[in-house]
């Protein structure tokens, strides 16, 4: 039989900046691939095992009722000895590629950070301004258990945290996002061209770009439009740029900012607003005031559009909703959990996009399915990284 | 190394900020599973690292370190590792994927069968 594997980590795309892997490191993630893949694939089913038999029936036993909500699952879940046993080992996998992804990038740190420079320096479309702080939901812990988060440095001026970032994608998601892992950015350019053929935004916003490896695709797919993306965290926009520009984005500007505050920016400035995988990593203050603030520089007739896992809905089982919500308590997503509980669509509305200009679509990573996989759904999906999403959109009436 | 490098092996296993949970009820359990799972991957290396030596020495009869460093697998040989991978990962994790399928049924203590056998 033909065995359902993930494509070898040496299919990576190595762009003029990428942080090359020796044969072992390549190995080393090609490891930890395959055990994501047992641990969220073959074995994953096992959670739902343990809920079923055993932990359900015994809430009902001490409680006399069905949990509640995903909270009540969890605490009992984590009661629950090959649930936790489950999550230890998905721990260490995380904990695993940062230290590989990490060994990588700095072993390396001297000559990346040359080649970097190369890419960024006289350049006018890459802009740091020292003065945005780090927002405090960026702060609190290190995302995902990513060391120093996105904006740690290992010295003055360093973007080890990017190539760090950019280095492992490719591992965790087992391929799925393709060689750049870019999946999502193709896809949006896949979706727009459909939705609307023709249509030629003149500008577009990335907020909270990271290394900028979703807006690229866009860029490059509208080499006329003016395309600015945004992140409050140097060392991502500093490797970010340096890897547009090697992969001949010319017409995409970084810029240091938070997306709080965007006052550069005149009322309509932008014809399309867009997050990839954003929202989630916000805080329950900052998410309401970054899309008002993202509808105010939203031209009428733009669009908005949010790329994010599904939300939890009434209609998404609880038991779902627990396993999905395991990033937000075992890998350092903090808002994880009370953002996909958001009423999305009435925050929209009360920012100036009504509900009837709303939507709401599915999107699947565009990638080269010649070489690369379709991302499991449903049951064996790792719900933290799968390459499919749900996009919250809009398009600002006109008058 | 320039004069700013840093001690890159010692930073690359810095710790995230971020209480890490409780997983297993007890530290030390924390830790054997920690370095059990980074073994595990470092014998998952030298498979592939070994298997990398064996394509090559089929291929050219003689090899060096840059002949390693810079082999890039065709579908096929990277199919048969990631196979290769699969089945290992399959095989060191046997007891968890069993204790799953234990779930699934109802069974007696082979005490208590051994001692319904004797007398039945």
């Amino acid at each position: 039989m033909k065995q359902d594997v993930p494509p070898p980590y040496t299919a990576v795309a190595r762009h003029a900046v990428f942080p090359a892997p020796r044969h072992d490191e390549a190995a080393r993630y090609n490891f930890l691939t395959g055990l994501n893949k047992y641990l969220s694939g073959t074995i994953g089913a096992g959670n739902k095992l343990a809920y079923d038999t055993r932990v359900l029936p015994a809430f009902r036993a001490e409680h006399g009722r069905d949990p509640r909500d995903r909270f009540e699952i969890r605490h009992a879940m984590n009661r629950d000895p090959w649930h936790r046993f489950w999550s230890a080992c998905k721990r260490n996998s995380m904990e695993m590629r940062q230290q590989n992804g990490r060994s990588i990038t700095l072993r390396q740190i001297d000559e990346l950070a040359g080649k970097v420079r190369q890419f960024n320096e006289g350049r006018n479309t890459l802009e740091l301004d020292p003065a945005v702080k780090v927002p405090r939901y960026q702060d609190a812990v290190d995302i995902h258990c990513m060391p120093g988060c996105y904006h740690g440095e290992e010295r003055p001026g360093d973007m080890s945290a990017g190539a760090n970032y950019d280095s492992g994608l490719f591992a965790t998601t087992g391929g799925g996002l393709g060689a750049l892992s870019d999946g999502g950015g193709q896809a949006l350019v896949e979706w727009i061209r459909k939705e609307r053929p023709g249509w030629a935004p003149k500008r577009i916003l990335d907020l909270g770009c990271t290394v900028g490896h979703n807006i690229v695709p866009l860029a490059l797919a509208f080499p006329e439009a003016e395309v600015i993306a945004i992140d409050t965290a140097a060392p991502v926009l500093r490797y970010g740029h340096a890897r547009a520009q090697a992969l001949g984005a010319t017409n995409l500007r970084f810029i240091q900012m938070d997306a709080e505050h965007m006052g550069r920016f005149a009322d309509g400035h932008f014809d399309w607003v867009q997050t990839t995988m954003y929202l989630h990593e916000l805080s329950g203050k900052a998410l309401p005031a970054i899309i008002r603030e993202g509808v105010r520089v939203l031209a009428p007739g733009g669009l908005m559009f949010h790329l994010e896992q599904p939300q939890y809905t009434d209609d998404m089982p609880l038991y779902e909703q627990f396993i999905r919500d395991w990033d937000a308590f075992n890998n350092n997503e903090p808002f994880w959990s009370a953002m996909h509980a958001m009423d999305l669509k009435q925050i929209m509305a009360d920012a100036g996009l009504p509900l009837d200009c709303q939507f709401v679509t599915g999107v699947r990573a565009v990638v080269d399915r010649d070489i690369f996989p379709q991302a499991p759904s449903g049951e064996q999906e790792d719900h933290g990284r799968a390459a499919v999403w749900n996009a919250y959109g809009a398009w600002k009436p006109k008058a | 190394m320039s004069d700013d490098s840093i001690d890159w092996i010692a930073r690359a296993g810095t710790r995230a900020k971020g209480k890490r949970p409780d997983f297993l009820g007890d530290p030390t359990s924390e830790r054997m599973l920690s370095i059990l799972l980074a073994v595990a991957g470092e014998v998952s290396v030298l498979k592939e690292r070994l298997d990398t030596v064996e394509r090559l020495l089929d291929a050219k009869g003689t090899i060096s370190r840059a002949d390693i460093e810079g082999y890039n697998p065709d579908r096929d040989a990277a199919y048969e590792r990631a196979v290769m991978t699969k089945e290992y990962i399959a095989r060191i994790m046997r007891g968890v994927q069993q204790e799953m399928e234990a779930m699934q049924v109802q069974e007696r203590p082979v005490a208590d069968i051994s001692a319904d056998l004797k007398d039945n």
